[in-house]
């Protein structure tokens, strides 16, 4: 009795709230895309599979490959650049480490807009960047990077690093050192124990990185906006339209669920069907 | 035995009958101050406010709070759409909103917007006649015009050579990467419409079909599109040639000598915004002392001054500034205006639209 | 040999990234003192920013909200995160993986699909918008991310300890306060901290749900786009960060001299 009334305790506020302000109210948007636009931009309540037939096309589908190729580059370059300085801070002492892992998340207090802002008065034509490297005469023409590609993947990365290296951190300071020093002793060279032994080991910290930078990836739409001068179509842009200027529910929501649910796909064949997520994410096998 | 359930039957009637009588005494009750309070001429503690951002004078919300001794929460948002979205929640809890005319109608459709009891704004009738009974809303039953304008293009003058007298410029590759467009699947779509000689609402998809190849001609030359950090780079010289709003232009111009704003010949769209009461308004009647007091014709002009857009009261026209009333950008000329467009709701053709704009983005 | 090496590679790469995270913060920092309103030139040293910034009343009621709002989700979110992670731990019980699965979702789920289903819930139920119906939405999905921090620290945790514990007398409740709370708190801490900053930077929930006068700071941010965001901007982000540095470091010489 006692251990019933003690579960109870621990899970019911979570179930009790994720249930009704979590699943209840995406459940309510699922409904919405079964329905259609009415003329002018309310919920026509007539049933249909239109808006998913919609999604079905060409334009929709380029828009979500670009997505996710931005998106994976974005992780990828979160991961290289990550790693390593995770694994520095990892054999700091306790003292830097704490500083160093705050010092990673300070700039986070300051406000997503402002940190975007703030790349776009570096990165623009007539901007900080360009200023100081003319200046010092070190190009002629000021580079044009603002509103291109590339200042999008900065803006992307910059945004989530922090997202890859506190999961990474996580892990890799959980490692055994003793399994280091017991694969140098078998004659390892660095990079063989790192790619062997470091790698594997800190497996849960990669995976979960990567899942906490790609997903909110694909969602974006402002980085894209403001530091890509709305140039681009992509998932995040596509859904927010229809949201707003199509005035299109039905048609956004369905867009919303696919998106959900390739990103469910994608994680159950990274996951390997079968273990549970906590196996994967928490455990070190 | 008998005696106990009679009685108990009894008092279950005579229960009832109380509990009736009590609600119906409350219903009534209810109803009398229900209907009083449509009739309440009281001023309420506050008022909800629901505007463009930087689209009323400096002091204007100050001055009225301090006027009518009441506290005004004044929230912004950025888009039709985005006011569209909150209202049509009926949760939103606004009392005054600024509608541009297509979003007028498509509130009136879908009743969103509460009658406006003109006895309560004598000051209506500053209005110019003729931005009064405008299609949108017939007898200006839910709406009051606010400030009017156009879209057009602003130009810097120091890095354009060439004399700007209509849309071409934007396709001008001379100036590959200092072109600026707005952002917006409607408005965004006004230059070429205009370029190639159809109307702004046209809902014929081969004309509309044209209109995207120009536009996705023009994108290797558009360095952003942006309906609101435009303005910052004109201002900072990142853009030379910018399609863009009527006052936002004038503002830039005003501080910097090199950048003039263009109304095309072939025309443009004109818009009007208004300000509405929302159906479900918690202080209609202050909303309605609010609507008034901004049609005073010093505090009119005192937004028009400083928002740079053009005024539809006729009495505010006295205060002014002179250099925006003599400004043919800002109060074009009949002529001018003739060959302008007003933007209307396309109902169905609002997917093509959204297509098409996807269209030109994904390329 | 090529441990030096590689040390050395490594203390470049910090520096490198550290520098890549810090100059914009820098820039922002060191314009927010420019004379100049646009921040490209340095034309003079001025305080006329922060100034303007503290008379600046609907910039500092958007503050307040999103202080408000931060403080008030963390707390709930850091409650039932911490239960949660503790009791998937815990126990077991008949759909258990369904629970598992469901809190991790938020995390998958973008932001806006989360702000427009909110949105939508709340015309249901027809909740008045305000600060309120943001709050209740950063706990959503607060709770997951607070949930997954926990339990990465509960999972190098040894359940011996909490068992010994009860073995020798201890009431679970006892237990949980002098033995796990204490274990875990740095994961706890570091969940809140999580879901802080999370609330703080959102703008998306913020964006469809919020109400009369609940603007939050991202909001307040977003309606200044239009004519460039003023160097008061620079000054708040400045005055933030000094804060939560010298927040950090008294937290720092707390638990020092614990």
């Amino acid at each position: 009795m006692r251990q019933l009334s003690q579960k109870f305790t621990f899970l019911f506020p979570a179930v009790f709230w994720l249930m009704f302000f979590f699943v209840i109210p995406l459940t309510i948007i699922f409904v919405y895309s079964f329905f259609e636009r009415g003329i002018y931009g309310g919920i026509e309540y007539v049933f249909s599979f239109n808006n998913y037939y919609r999604v079905i096309d060409p334009l929709y589908l380029k828009a979500v490959l670009r997505t996710v190729y931005i998106a994976s580059l974005n992780t990828l370059i979160c991961l290289i650049i990550g790693y390593p300085l995770a694994y520095f801070i990892s054999n700091q002492s306790q003292r830097k480490k704490n500083i160093l892992l705050f010092l990673v998340t300070l700039p986070f207090w300051t406000n997503f807009l402002v940190r975007i802002y703030a790349w776009m008065i570096i990165l623009r034509t007539e901007g900080f960047l360009n200023n100081v490297l003319l200046w010092m005469n070190l190009i002629n023409k000021p580079f044009e990077i603002l509103f291109t590609d590339k200042a999008v993947l900065i803006g992307m990365v910059y945004g989530y690093l922090p997202f890859m290296i506190l999961p990474l951190y996580a892990s890799i300071e959980k490692l055994d050192r003793n399994y280091l020093d017991a694969a140098r002793d078998l004659g390892a060279t660095p990079i063989k124990t790192f790619w062997r032994v470091i790698i594997p080991l800190t497996k849960p910290g990669i995976i979960a990185g990567s899942i906490l930078v790609f997903v909110p990836s694909l969602g974006a739409f402002i980085i894209p906006d403001l530091l890509g001068g709305a140039k681009s179509m992509m998932i995040g842009n596509l859904i927010k339209d229809q949201f707003l200027s199509a005035r299109d529910w039905p048609f956004g929501s369905a867009l919303s669920f696919i998106v959900m649910a390739v990103v469910l796909i994608l994680l159950m064949i990274y996951l390997r069907f079968g273990q549970t997520v906590s196996e994967k994410l928490y455990s070190n096998k | 035995m008998n005696f106990g359930i009679k009685s108990n039957i009894s008092k279950l009637i005579a229960k009832k009958t109380i509990y009736l009588g009590i609600s119906f005494l409350l219903l009534l009750f209810i109803a009398i101050t229900g209907c009083s309070k449509k009739e309440e001429r009281k001023l309420s503690r506050e008022l909800n406010v629901y505007n463009w951002s930087y689209y009323i004078g400096e002091t204007t919300i100050k001055d009225f709070e301090k006027e009518f001794d009441l506290k005004v929460n004044y929230d912004n948002y950025s888009s039709n759409e985005e006011l569209f979205a909150k209202l049509q929640t009926g949760i939103a809890g606004y009392d005054v909103i600024f509608p541009s005319d297509y979003m007028v109608k498509i509130m009136i459709d879908q009743k969103l917007l509460a009658d406006i009891n003109i006895e309560n704004i004598p000051n209506y009738r500053n209005i110019d006649r003729k931005f009064i009974n405008l299609p949108f809303d017939p007898g200006n039953k839910y709406s009051i015009p606010y400030q009017w304008g156009t879209t057009g293009i602003g130009i810097n003058i120091s890095e354009i050579s060439e004399n700007v007298t209509n849309w071409d410029i934007l396709w001008n590759e001379k100036y590959k990467g200092r072109i600026t467009m707005l952002n917006d699947m409607r408005f965004g779509l006004v230059p070429a419409l205009k370029k190639l000689g159809y109307s702004v609402n046209t809902i014929n998809s081969t004309q509309l079909e044209e209109a995207k190849q120009l536009m996705t001609k023009q994108k290797v030359l558009v360095k952003a599109y942006s309906s609101d950090t435009y303005i910052d780079m004109l201002k900072s010289g990142d853009a030379w040639i910018s399609y863009g709003y009527s006052g936002d232009i004038y503002q830039v111009a005003n501080n910097n000598q090199d950048v003039i704003y263009v109304i095309p010949q072939e025309g443009t769209n004109v818009w009007i915004d208004n300000v509405c009461i929302p159906i479900n308004a918690p202080h209609k009647y202050t909303a309605e002392v609010f609507i008034n007091y901004i049609l005073e014709p010093k505090v009119s002009a005192g937004i028009s001054n400083f928002t740079s857009y053009s005024s539809p009261n006729r009495e505010a026209r006295k205060y002014i500034k002179p250099e925006i009333l003599n400004d043919p950008g800002i109060y074009p000329s009949e002529e001018v205006l003739e060959k302008c467009e007003f933007l209307q709701d396309v109902g169905e053709a609002t997917k093509l639209y959204d297509r098409i704009w996807a269209e030109i983005k994904s390329k | 040999m090529s441990v030096r090496v590689w040390k050395i590679y490594f203390n470049i790469h910090a520096g490198l990234i550290y520098s890549f995270l810090y100059f914009p913060i820098i820039i922002l920092m060191v314009f927010s003192f420019n004379q100049e309103r646009i921040n490209a030139v340095w034309t003079g040293f001025t305080f006329n920013w922060y100034e303007t910034l503290f008379k600046d009343a609907e910039l500092l009621n958007a503050v307040g909200n999103s202080l408000l709002v931060g403080f008030f989700s963390t707390i709930l979110s850091t409650i039932i995160g911490t239960l949660t992670a503790l009791g998937m731990v815990r126990f077991r019980f008949p759909g258990k993986k369904i629970l598992d699965a469901v809190l991790h979702l938020p995390i998958i789920v973008p932001d806006i699909v989360m702000a427009i289903a909110m949105l939508s819930f709340y015309v249901f139920i027809n909740l008045i918008l305000g600060l309120f119906s943001i709050i209740i939405a950063h706990v959503s999905f607060n709770i997951a991310f607070v949930a997954v921090v926990v339990r990465t620290r509960l999972a190098g945790f040894d359940m011996d300890l909490e068992k010994a514990a009860m073995d020798l007398g201890a009431t679970p409740f006892k237990t949980l306060r002098y033995i796990t709370l204490p274990l875990i708190m740095p994961g706890v801490i570091a969940g809140a901290l999580l879901a802080f900053t999370i609330s703080w930077d959102d703008f998306m929930i913020a964006f469809f749900t919020s109400g009369v006068g609940s603007t939050t700071l991202p909001l307040k941010v977003y309606s200044m786009i239009k004519f460039g965001v003023t160097p008061e901007i620079n000054a708040i982000s400045t005055i933030t960060l000094l804060f939560t540095m010298t927040l950090f470091f008294i937290a720092m010489r707390l638990l020092r001299t614990k």
